[in-house]
């Protein structure tokens, strides 16, 4: 026991934890990983076929419509015939504010998803 | 009609279209260096750029021509043609967009290898993309022999000539890069090449007291006619359109296109409110066409309806020049459509064929490919019988529906797919197709069920590729592949999160 004990730097403990980033969780394959990439496929799988869903319910029945209610087809509006309006002109705003609707949830999910990866552990 | 004074104002727009099409795809060569230029234009295209050129691109003879004129056969049923020609692209944006664009694969079958790890549904894959293309090209070139013809009375064998070169010496000298500004150019001419003609239309026939188009024999019902089996057609028709458009070659590559998965989404949605804008325009013709020129329905050339109309209604210069704009616009979508499909089929060829010779390089095999891709359609569309713009595009539509929509949805969306299930849903799927097709080609007078189950098959065929696809990888569960989970990962995380992809 000649030599002198090595210095050692003596500190206080961390104040802060590092953030811990459960990105690994998903780069290492783990069940917490796994649950983490299954919330996001889950959320945004529910958000498409919420989408489809309008759209089937919407668009999607006016065959149906028309084919149990014949009268339909004679109704004139502004001067169009029904089907010519509904096809014609109106379909097309609702895809677009279909679209719409969905890009801005699709893109807070994943806004959600990043900063649930990133937030420090307490 | 024969060649004189009449064909001035087509020839001259056709003229323009060539050499404005020849001209911009030069220019933007300045920006084409790589084999990633050629492809994929290097992923970098501005959203609202890429929307043009998608938009360009998408917009065919079927959506110029053919929806007008089934418009005026058939009425208010034929709208659901541009419908689901739109609706597509929305079911496109929810399920598939920015997912395939993470997935960082040139092709269709790029993507496929990539998520299943297997060169037999890669070798799957190509096969279906070069028939679907095909099919898809062989309306475009045979409704520009139709649009020379009407225009300006030559020979119907010269428009698919014309479009067949001038899609070579672009498609070969800039590829991806130099197609993207000519078909963006190409979308704004075609929306003005309609919409400038209806308005003058619509004012003439405002001017005329308005006179109603009939409502006689069933043309202003939304729905085929026949009872049930016209509603098991247009349920069929909506199935095939709504899920087809994401199949489509042309339409896939140009998602690879995009700096990241937002921007795919991004663009979708420029496209969506573009297609909307340029699909209220067909209509419009059909029903003044039904007012004014009933009796190209009669004979049996309504295909050529935008391009009558304007002279039929409008004497004098103004009805030239209108001649002439839409001439141009019909010009412009055999073009575009035909150079998206030819580069989307050229670079399956070129990975797959011709790049497997040691002797060409990247860009010499992507060259070659596309000559192949272009003269073999041209050289079919001079040979075989004309099937009507519309309908073909919409078999085409029909075979994509019922391979590519379920291998996308279940590969991005199902873990458990498995090479063979994806194998064995695909040829299920292509091989009713086909059949379906040839019984359509073959029987003349379609009549009845059997004729509408196999005129407008989607509605069975989807389902069943699909069900294969699912029960096939159940069977086979062991062997799905062992990269799946960081695939999805791939294709489903942002780009901003620092994930190992694979």
């Amino acid at each position: 026991m000649t030599d002198p004990p090595e210095r050692v730097r003596v500190t206080g403990p961390p104040r802060r934890q590092p953030p811990v980033r459960r990105a690994s969780d998903i780069d290492a394959g783990t069940n917490l990983g796994g649950v983490y990439m299954r919330s996001l496929l889950r959320e945004q799988l529910r958000l498409a076929i919420g989408v489809l869903a309008v759209m089937g319910l919407t668009i999607g029945l006016l065959p149906l419509a028309f084919h149990l209610a014949p009268g339909l087809s004679g109704v004139r509006v502004l001067g169009m015939p029904l089907g010519w309006l509904l096809l014609g002109v109106l379909v097309y705003p609702a895809l677009v504010g279909l679209g719409w609707a969905y890009v801005r949830r699709a893109e807070r999910n994943e806004r959600d998803f990043a900063e649930l990866l990133s937030e420090t552990e307490r | 009609m024969s060649p004189g004074l009449d064909a001035a104002p087509g020839i001259v727009a056709i003229a323009f279209v060539t050499v404005a099409t020849l001209a911009i795809g030069t220019w933007g060569l300045r920006f084409s260096r790589t084999t990633s230029d050629f492809f994929v234009a290097s992923r970098s295209v501005h959203p609202r750029l890429n929307a043009s050129a998608i938009g360009g691109e998408y917009l065919s003879a079927a959506s110029f021509l053919g929806v007008a004129g089934l418009v005026l056969l058939n009425g208010a049923d034929m709208l659901w043609y541009p419908v689901g020609w739109t609706a597509g692209y929305l079911v496109l944006l929810v399920l598939v967009a920015a997912p395939l664009r993470r997935s960082g694969a040139y092709t269709l079958p790029d993507f496929a290898e990539a998520r299943l790890g297997s060169r037999g549904v890669r070798a799957a894959c190509s096969v279906l993309v070069v028939a679907i293309g095909w099919l898809y090209l062989l309306p475009q070139f045979q409704g520009a022999g139709l649009t020379l013809r009407s225009a300006v009375g030559a020979p119907t064998w010269l428009g698919p000539v014309i479009v067949g070169v001038v899609v070579l010496a672009n498609v070969t000298s800039g590829g991806m890069r130099s197609i993207t500004f000519v078909q963006a150019f190409q979308y704004w001419l075609k929306l003005t090449a309609l919409l400038v003609p209806a308005a003058v239309l619509l004012v003439v026939w405002a001017g005329d007291s308005s006179p109603p188009a009939s409502g006689a024999g069933g043309w202003s019902v939304p729905l085929a006619s026949g009872g049930p089996s016209g509603l098991y057609v247009t349920y069929s028709l909506i199935i095939a359109t709504f899920l087809g458009t994401m199949g489509l070659p042309h339409v896939v590559v140009r998602f690879y296109t995009n700096p990241d998965g937002r921007a795919a989404r991004r663009t979708t949605l420029v496209v969506l409110v573009l297609l909307g804008l340029f699909y209220l325009l067909p209509p419009v013709y059909g029903a003044l066409g039904r007012i004014y020129a009933p009796e190209l329905a009669v004979s049996g050339r309504s295909d050529a309806l935008v391009l009558e109309l304007p002279r039929i209604m409008v004497d004098g210069l103004l009805g030239e020049v209108l001649t002439g704009l839409v001439t141009a616009g019909a010009f412009a979508a055999f073009l575009s459509t035909s150079s998206g499909l030819s580069i989307a089929v050229a670079g399956v060829l070129s990975q797959d064929v011709t790049g497997r010779s040691r002797r060409l390089g990247g860009v010499a095999a992507f060259r070659l490919a596309a000559v192949v891709a272009v003269t073999v359609p041209c050289v079919v569309a001079l040979l075989a019988p004309n099937l009507g713009v519309a309908r073909a595009v919409g078999l085409a539509f029909a075979m994509a529906a019922a391979t590519f929509c379920p291998l996308l949805l279940l590969g991005i969306w199902w873990r458990g797919l498995t090479p063979y299930g994806a194998v064995a849903g695909l040829v299920v799927g292509g091989l009713t197709s086909a059949v379906a097709i040839a019984w359509t080609v073959g029987v003349a007078d379609p009549d009845g069920w059997v004729d509408a189950l196999m005129g407008q098959p989607a509605a069975w065929t989807v389902p069943l590729a699909l069900a294969t696809m699912v029960s096939v990888s159940l069977l086979t569960r062991d062997s799905v592949p062992a990269h799946a989970d960081r695939f999805l990962v791939r294709l489903h995380t942002p780009e901003t999160l620092e994930l190992d992809r694979g």
